[in-house]
C-alpha cells in the first residue's frame, strides 16, 4: 500500500515540475505582460497544488497535510491578487501612454 | 567534496563577486547591492562553518541573525544617503524642506552679501 | 560527487546566477528584482544548512523589506547613465583575477585534509583542551531560562550583541531622520506611493495583516523553545505595517506622537534597564539571576519585537511626513 502511495506521490510531483517548467517557459517566451501573467499564475497554481498534494501524501501525517494545504491556499490567493495588481498597473500605464500619444498627435501641449 | 566544502567555496565566490561588482559598477544602487552580496558571502561562510558539527553551532547562527538586522538598517540608511546625494546632484539641496525655508528666510541677507 | 549534493549544487548555481544578475543586469530594475530573488535563494540555503531562524529572518528581511526599500529609493533617482561595467577597461582582467582567487581557495579547501571529512575536526575549535563553544552553550542551556540554544545565545550568553544591535537600529533611524528635518512644505512632492484603492488589494491586505500579526506573535512565543524570536517577529510585524501603509490603510506614523517615539526606544531602554539592574543588584552586567532569566528574556523580547517592528517600518516607509511631523 505504502509503495502505491509513494508512486502516486512521485507522479504528482513530477507533473508539478512539468507544469512549473511550462510556466517558466511561458514567462520567458510570451510577448506581453498579460500573456506572461496568464502563463505564470495558471501553471504555478496547478503546479504548486500538485506538489503540495504529492508532499502531503508522502508526509503521511494529517497535521502536516493541513499546513501544506494552508500554504497552498495562501499562495493561491496572493498569486491571484498579485496577478490582478500587475495587470491593472500595466493597463493604467498603457492607457496613460496611449492618452499622451493622442495628446501629442493633436498637438495639444497643455501643462499637466 | 562535502557540503561544507561546497558552501565554503560558494561563500568565497559570492564575496569576491560582490567585491568585483563594488569595484566595477558606477551606479550607487548597484554598489549597495554589491556590498550586500559581500555580506551575504560572509554569512554563508559562517553558517557553513556552524554546520560542521551536529547540532549546528548556535553562536554563529545568533551572530548571523544579528548581522542580518544590522545589514538591513545600514542598507536603509545608505539608500537615504544615496537619494539625498542624487538631490544634491540635480541642483536641489539634500534637505529640501529646510533649504527652501532658509532660502525664503535669508533672501535679503544673500542679496546684501552679493552687493559689491 | 554524490547524488546527495545535487540540491546543494543546484542552489549554489542559482545563487551565483542571481548574484551575477543583481550586479550586471541590463537595467537597474532588473538588478533589484534579481537581488530580491537572491534573497529568496539565500533563505532556501539557510533552510538547507539547518538554520531555520536565519531562513525566516532572511525571507522576511532580505526578500521582503529590502525589495520595498530598493524600489522606493530607485524611483527618486535619475536613470543611470551607463549601465554595466562591461565597457570598463579592467573588467576582464579583474574577473580573471576573481576566478583565479576562487580556484585557489577551492583548491585549498578541497585538498586540505582537515576539510576532507564531513566537518572540520572538532578539536580545532577547542580552547586549549577546554570544552568547545557549542559544548559550553549546551552545558549552560538549562540555566539560561529558555530551551532553544540560538535564543539563549542571543538574549542571555551574548546579550551584549543584541543590545548593541538595537542601538544600531536606533542609530540608523536617527541618521534617516537627519535627512528630513523641519516641517514638509510640499507633502505631495515626494510621497513615495500614492494610496491605490483597488478593492482586491485592499481586502487582501485587510485579510493578510491580522494573519501576519498572529504569525509574529507565534514566532515570538516559539522563540523560547524553537526557531523564531524577536527579530523574525519584528520583521514580520514591520512587513505587515509596510503593506498597510503602502495600500493607504494605515495613516502616516507621526514622529511627533509620544507613543511612537516610546515604541522606538522601548527595546533598548528596557534592555539597558535590565543590564543596569543586574549590575547593581545581581552578579554583573547582563548576568541574569537564574530563576528570573526566563521571565526577563520574554520581557526583553516583547519590547525588542515592538521596537524592531516600529523602527524597521519607519526605516522602510518613513517619508518626510512620517519622520518630521
Amino acid at each position: 500500500m505504502s509503495y502505491v502511495i509513494d508512486t502516486v506521490a512521485w507522479i504528482l510531483m513530477g507533473a508539478a515540475v512539468i507544469f512549473f517548467t511550462t510556466g517558466a517557459l511561458g514567462l520567458l517566451r510570451f510577448p506581453d505582460v498579460y500573456c506572461r501573467l496568464h502563463a505564470v499564475t495558471k501553471t504555478d497554481t496547478l503546479g504548486l497544488g500538485l506538489l503540495v498534494l504529492g508532499l502531503a501524501l508522502k508526509s503521511g501525517s494529517f497535521s502536516t497535510a493541513l499546513l501544506l494545504l494552508i500554504i497552498w491556499l495562501l499562495v493561491l490567493a496572493s498569486g491571484a491578487v498579485n496577478c490582478q495588481l500587475l495587470a491593472r498597473y500595466t493597463l493604467d500605464v498603457e492607457a496613460g501612454a496611449a492618452q499622451s500619444a493622442i495628446k501629442r498627435a493633436q498637438g495639444d501641449h497643455h501643462d499637466t | 567534496m562535502s557540503g561544507l566544502q561546497l558552501y565554503l567555496i560558494l561563500g568565497a565566490a559570492v564575496f569576491l563577486l560582490g567585491l568585483h561588482g563594488l569595484l566595477m559598477t558606477t551606479d550607487s544602487i548597484r554598489r549597495l547591492i554589491a556590498v550586500n552580496l559581500m555580506g551575504a558571502g560572509i554569512f554563508l561562510i559562517m553558517v557553513a562553518l556552524a554546520g560542521r558539527i551536529s547540532p549546528p553551532d548556535p553562536v554563529l547562527h545568533a551572530l548571523v541573525v544579528t548581522g542580518l538586522v544590522v545589514a538591513i538598517s545600514a542598507t536603509a540608511f545608505a539608500l537615504r544617503l544615496i537619494t539625498a546625494a542624487a538631490r544634491v546632484d540635480s541642483g536641489q539641496s539634500a534637505v529640501p524642506d529646510k533649504a527652501s525655508r532658509l532660502a525664503s528666510k535669508s533672501e535679503s541677507d544673500v542679496a546684501e552679501d552679493s552687493r559689491p | 560527487m554524490t547524488l546527495e549534493l545535487m540540491p546543494d549544487i543546484v542552489l549554489g548555481a542559482l545563487l551565483l546566477l542571481m548574484a551575477w544578475g543583481a550586479l550586471y543586469a541590463p537595467t537597474r530594475y532588473d538588478a533589484m528584482a534579481l537581488f530580491v530573488a537572491f534573497g529568496v535563494v539565500v533563505a532556501l540555503i539557510w533552510a538547507r544548512l539547518g538554520a531555520p531562524d536565519l531562513a525566516l529572518a532572511e525571507a522576511a528581511i532580505g526578500a521582503g523589506l529590502t525589495g520595498v526599500l530598493l524600489m522606493q529609493a530607485a524611483r527618486q533617482l535619475p536613470a543611470e547613465a551607463s549601465v554595466t561595467g562591461k565597457r570598463m577597461p579592467w573588467f576582464g582582467s579583474s574577473l580573471l583575477f576573481l576566478v583565479l582567487t576562487c580556484a585557489m581557495f577551492a583548491a585549498h579547501i578541497l585538498t586540505d585534509s582537515s576539510f576532507k571529512q564531513a566537518g572540520i575536526d572538532a578539536s580545532a575549535t577547542r580552547l586549549l583542551g577546554g570544552p568547545t563553544v557549542p559544548e559550553m552553550v549546551t552545558a549552560a542551556l538549562p540555566n539560561s531560562g529558555v530551551s532553544y540554544p540560538v535564543t539563549a545565545v542571543l538574549l542571555n550568553f551574548r546579550a551584549w550583541d543584541t543590545l548593541l544591535e538595537l542601538l544600531v537600529l536606533l542609530l540608523a533611524l536617527t541618521g534617516v531622520r537627519q535627512l528630513y528635518p523641519g516641517t514638509p512644505q510640499h507633502p505631495r512632492a515626494n510621497t513615495a506611493s500614492p494610496p491605490q484603492a483597488w478593492p482586491v488589494l485592499l481586502s487582501w491586505a485587510r485579510f493578510l495583516a491580522p494573519l501576519l500579526v498572529l504569525l509574529g506573535g507565534f514566532l515570538l512565543w516559539r522563540g523560547a523553545s524553537g526557531p523564531g524570536g524577536a527579530f523574525q517577529a519584528g520583521a514580520l510585524l514591520a512587513s505587515a505595517a509596510v503593506m498597510l501603509r503602502l495600500t493607504g490603510l494605515l495613516p502616516p506614523l507621526r514622529w511627533s506622537s509620544f507613543l511612537l517615539r516610546l515604541a522606538v526606544i522601548l527595546g533598548a531602554l528596557l534592555f539597558l534597564g535590565v543590564a543596569l539592574a543586574s549590575l547593581a543588584f545581581g552578579d554583573g552586567w547582563l548576568v541574569y539571576p537564574t530563576q528570573w532569566a526566563g521571565a526577563l528574556i520574554i520581557l526583553i523580547e516583547l519590547a525588542a519585537t515592538l521596537s524592531i517592528a516600529v523602527t524597521l517600518s519607519l526605516l522602510v516607509i518613513g517619508e518626510s511626513e512620517d519622520l518630521s511631523s
